[in-house]
C-alpha cells in the first residue's frame, strides 16, 4: 500500500560543509560529532544505512502517505534511533517531524514503530547491519497529526475515563495512607508505565475495537488503582468493566507485553483482572 | 527550489536576514535551520541580493480565535490518514498463534455445519450419503486420504492444544513472555507430530 520512495526532499541538497552554523550550534542536539568538540572523535570508515521513514503532511492532505529514504553515515551518529532520527531532522531535512524529548526512555514521546516492532526510538539501537534499510513508521492504526507523530487525544481520554488516582471515601483520621509492604510490592509492574502507548497499538484488538476497547495500557491502570490497598473504590471500578468491550475484547494475544519497551507485563495485570472479576 | 520552500513555509512577516539569524529565539533548531540555508542561498546566488528582505515568520505564531483553531483542527482531522497497523507489524508468535486459533476455530465449525447441512441435499443429490461418501474414500489413494486427514487434523488439534493454552491462561499460569513462547512453541511441536500420527497412523 505504501510504496517505497527513494524521492527526498530539496534539502538534502544541503551540502555538509555548510551544517556548523555558530548561532545554532549552541542549541542544538548532540547527535552528531562534530569538528568543533573539544576532542574531535577519530575518523571512521564510513557506514551508509538506509532509514526509510513514513511521511504524511497535513498541509498536503491529498497525497497520501509515503515512505522516504534517507541514508546517515552511522559512524557520525548516535548508537540509537532517535540518533539517527535526529541526525536526519538537523542535517538532511529539517521538515521530519517526530516528538521526543527526554532521550531516556521516561517520558513516552518517541514511541513509534521501528522494523516493524512498537519501541521507544531513544531506547532502540540502530541495526548495524547497513545492508537492510531500517523502516520507520509511526505507531500502528493510529490517525496520523504529520509523519510520525499519531493523534493520541482518545488514548488520553480513554486513560482519563478509569479515574487514575487515589478514591477512598475513610481517610486516615491523621496522617497519611499506610500500607503493608506486600501491598504496595502488588503495584510494581504497574505503576512504572510511562504511558507511551506502545503496547495499546500493537494490540489488534485495539486496532479494530479502540473507540470501545480500552487497550493494554489503560487496563493496566485501571487494575493498578484496583489493586491498590489504599483505594476504596475497587467495587466501582470493576463493575465499570462489567461489559463486553472494555476489558473483555483482550483475547491474550500478548503483544502487549512483548513491546513493552519498559518491560512490563500489561497482559498479566488484565488476565488478573478477568480473574479477580470472575471469581470474586 | 527555494521560492517553493518559501511558500510551503508560509512566510509572513518581515524580517532582515541577518537580524534574524542573530535574534530568533522563538525559532526551533529545524526552523532556524532552514532559514540559515535560505540566508546562505540568497548570499551565494550570483544576482544581486543586497538589502533582500527576508519575510519570515511560521504558521505557529498567526492569530487565531478558539473557534478558528477548533475549525482548522476538524479540518484537519477529516484529512488525517490511518497509520499502516497488520501489513507492517513484525510477525510474532503472540499474534500469529492467536489469529491462527481465530482462523481454525471458525475452519472446524464452519466444515462441521457444512457437512452436517450437505445432507440436507440426499433428495436432490443422492450420492450424499454416508454409504456413497464412504466408498468414495476407500477408493482413493492412501497418499490423498492421508492429505485430506491431514488438512482436518491441523486446524482441529492446533485448535485443541492452544485451547488449552488459553485455559491456563485464565487459570493465571504461564502469563509471562517465556511462558508464552514456550507454550507456544510446545503446541506448534504437538499440533505437527499429533497431526502426522491422525493422517497417516490411525
Amino acid at each position: 500500500m505504501f510504496k517505497p520512495s527513494t524521492a527526498s526532499s530539496a534539502l538534502r541538497a544541503i551540502p555538509s560543509s555548510s551544517r556548523a552554523s555558530v548561532s545554532i550550534g549552541a542549541r542544538s542536539f548532540h547527535a552528531t560529532s562534530r569538528a568543533s568538540l573539544a576532542t574531535p572523535s577519530e575518523t571512521k570508515p564510513a557506514q551508509t544505512k538506509e532509514f526509510k521513514i513514513y511521511r504524511w503532511n497535513p498541509d498536503t492532505p491529498s497525497e497520501k502517505p509515503k515512505l522516504q529514504s534517507y541514508k546517515v553515515d552511522l559512524s557520525q551518529c548516535g548508537p540509537m534511533m532517535l540518533d539517527a532520527l535526529i541526525k536526519i531532522k538537523n542535517e538532511l531535512d529539517p521538515t521530519l517531524t517526530f516528538r521526543r524529548s527526554c532521550r531516556e526512555g521516561i517520558c513516552g514521546s518517541c514511541a513509534m514503530n521501528i522494523d516493524g516492532v512498537n519501541t521507544l526510538a531513544c531506547l532502540c539501537r540502530i541495526d548495524k547491519d547497513v545492508n537492510k534499510p531500517s523502516k520507520v513508521y509511526p505507531l500502528p492504526h493510529m490517525y496520523i497529526v504529520k509523519d510520525l507523530v499519531p493523534d493520541l487525544t482518545l488514548f488520553y481520554k480513554q486513560y482519563k475515563s478509569i479515574e487514575p488516582f487515589l478514591k477512598n471515601d475513610n481517610p486516615p483520621a491523621q496522617g497519611e495512607f499506610l500500607q503493608t509492604q506486600e501491598d504496595r510490592k502488588k503495584l510494581d509492574g504497574m505503576y512504572e508505565c510511562i504511558l507511551c502507548a506502545c503496547c495499546s497499538t500493537s494490540c489488534p484488538s485495539y486496532w479494530w475495537n479502540q473507540d470501545q476497547y480500552l487497550g493494554p495500557a489503560v487496563l493496566m491502570q485501571a487494575y493498578r488503582w484496583m489493586a491498590d490497598s489504599r483505594d476504596s473504590y475497587g467495587p466501582e471500578r470493576k463493575e465499570k468493566m462489567q461489559n463486553t468491550m472494555s476489558l473483555y475484547r483482550c483475547h491474550t494475544i500478548f503483544n502487549c507485553s512483548r513491546t513493552c519497551p519498559k518491560g512490563l507485563n500489561p497482559a498479566l495485570a488484565i488476565a488478573k483482572m478477568k480473574l479477580e472479576m470472575a471469581t470474586e | 527550489m527555494s521560492t517553493s520552500l518559501v511558500r510551503q513555509s508560509l512566510f509572513r512577516a518581515v524580517v532582515k536576514p541577518s537580524m534574524l539569524r542573530a535574534s530568533a529565539p522563538g525559532l526551533m533548531l529545524a526552523q532556524r535551520r532552514l532559514v540559515d540555508f535560505l540566508v546562505r542561498r540568497v548570499k551565494d546566488s550570483e544576482e544581486d541580493h543586497r538589502g533582500l528582505w527576508l519575510a519570515v515568520v511560521f504558521v505557529s505564531t498567526e492569530n487565531m480565535t478558539p473557534a478558528e483553531s477548533i475549525s482548522y483542527l476538524n479540518a484537519q482531522r477529516q484529512h488525517r490518514p490511518n497509520s499502516p497497523h497488520a501489513q507492517i507489524y513484525q510477525p510474532q508468535i503472540t499474534w500469529i498463534l492467536s489469529i491462527a486459533n481465530r482462523v481454525t476455530g471458525v475452519a472446524l465449525s464452519g466444515a462441521l455445519y457444512a457437512g452436517a447441512l450437505a445432507y440436507l441435499l440426499h433428495p436432490v443429490f443422492p450420492v450424499i450419503d454416508s454409504a456413497h461418501l464412504i466408498s468414495i474414500v476407500a477408493d482413493l489413494p492412501t497418499w490423498v486420504k492421508g492429505g485430506l486427514k491431514f488438512l482436518f487434523a491441523v486446524p482441529f488439534t492446533f485448535h485443541t492444544f492452544n485451547g488449552i493454552r488459553h485455559l491456563s491462561w485464565d487459570i493465571g499460569k504461564g502469563l509471562t513472555i517465556k511462558g508464552v513462547y514456550a507454550t507456544g512453541y510446545t503446541v506448534m511441536a504437538a499440533t505437527a507430530i499429533s497431526s502426522i500420527y491422525l493422517a497417516f497412523f490411525v
